[in-house]
């Protein structure tokens, strides 16, 4: 546990009044607040920061004992916990609420005030619960196809419909998924980011596929067929007699499903690399060299 | 258009504790469409995740109707910043291992 000072977490005086604090606070909340900054850890921790030099600080009791025992907070536990202890030889003590999530403030802060302060106990307001993320981990040729997966999250398992043509770090949200709210309050909810992986022969860019498959030499200078593997089956081209090395042949519908649009596909580019014969025999030199007169 | 789908703002008054005021700014700024029926206001239920963001940030940061309107033309800016930024770089893939 190590000290934080509050005063400097708002970036304000000692000697700051109430609107100092408000203002510090509002203008600090303005720049880190979830909701203005999706997806960033580091604003949603110094969220946190904020809203616990607030609750202190805000709090006229609380500041009190902030700036009385702040510095030296491990004296001022013992001394509150040895108050406390009289106080409950002498009368009997009311139960504390337990009934607030305690898990955004720090450890310094539970140890001074036990967790949140008790006026916003009296308050009673509802707060939305955590936003949770998870990663999941697909390869391409998962999502050339709508399928169902079960994921386990916080410990509950949740059936989940992944479309096809989802792309890679595309960020699904899955409402009221997420941590439970406080007060009963809305549940967060689950942020799915797809990462995908390609170990395949393809390349993919939105929903085009890309593939550089060998040709060889007599049927690029005769033509002939060639038949390719692809994720929705075989597929057999044409090669055109004389064909150029690096030639690129568009298969239209024959790329990635588009997202969410059912019986919508990009297309499939090819590219022919030829492959020059090696390791020639005496007779095909010779029957080269009778080509290379005709040129 | 199935009236189920849609939610009275009255009710949603009640359960976020704003002023039916509040509703009226975010139509009159564009940020919500209302539909009346029968001379009842109603939301569509779609809009619901949106709306609760705007009064998250009405009440946690006092922000106006009007800077509410700046700041979710920001975040879709982000967002489509975003969008262009993870295409850019899964187009980047195609190159990292040439084949």
């Amino acid at each position: 546990m190590t000290y934080i000072d509050y005063y400097k977490v708002l970036g304000i005086d000692k000697k700051a009044n109430d609107k100092d604090i408000k203002k510090a606070y509002r203008k600090m909340a303005r720049k880190y607040h979830p909701d203005l900054n999706p997806d960033d850890k580091e604003a949603e921790k110094k969220f946190k920061e904020i809203n616990e030099a607030n609750e202190v600080l805000s709090n006229p009791e609380n500041r009190k004992k902030y700036d009385k025992y702040g510095k030296d907070w491990k004296h001022a536990e013992e001394f509150e916990k040895a108050q406390q202890q009289q106080q409950y030889q002498s009368s009997s003590r009311r139960g504390g609420s337990a009934q607030y999530s305690e898990q955004d403030f720090s450890d310094f802060f539970s140890s001074m005030f036990g967790g949140r302060s008790a006026e916003s106990r009296g308050r009673n307001v509802q707060f939305r619960g955590q936003d949770y993320n998870a990663e999941l981990q697909l390869e391409l040729k998962d999502v050339y196809r709508t399928h169902k997966r079960t994921l386990t999250v916080n410990g509950k398992n949740i059936r989940l419909t992944i479309p096809a043509g989802v792309k890679n770090g595309q960020v699904i949200k899955i409402k009221g998924h997420g941590g439970e709210g406080i007060n009963g309050g809305p549940r967060g909810d689950l942020h799915i980011k797809f990462s995908i992986s390609n170990h395949s022969k393809f390349k993919r860019d939105k929903d085009n596929l890309y593939a550089t498959i060998d040709l060889d030499l007599y049927k690029a200078l005769l033509g002939g067929e060639v038949v390719i593997d692809t994720f929705d089956g075989k597929v057999k081209l044409n090669v055109k007699p004389e064909t150029k090395n690096l030639t690129k042949v568009k298969l239209k519908g024959k790329g990635f499903p588009v997202y969410k649009k059912e019986g919508h596909f990009g297309d499939l580019y090819i590219t022919y690399q030829i492959k020059i014969p090696t390791n020639l025999s005496d007779k095909e030199k010779e029957l080269i060299k009778e080509l290379a007169k005709l040129r | 258009m199935k009236r189920k789908d849609f939610i009275p703002i009255v009710q949603l008054c009640e359960h976020y504790s704003v002023e039916i005021s509040f509703f009226d700014e975010l139509h009159e700024e564009g940020l919500i469409s209302i539909t009346t029926l029968e001379q009842t206001s109603y939301l569509h239920q779609d809009k619901i995740s949106d709306v609760e963001k705007m009064i998250r940030i009405h009440q946690e940061l006092n922000i106006n109707t009007e800077g509410i309107d700046a700041v979710f033309n920001l975040l879709n800016k982000i967002d489509s910043l975003q969008n262009e930024l993870n295409t850019l770089h899964n187009r980047l893939r195609l190159y990292e291992n040439d084949f």
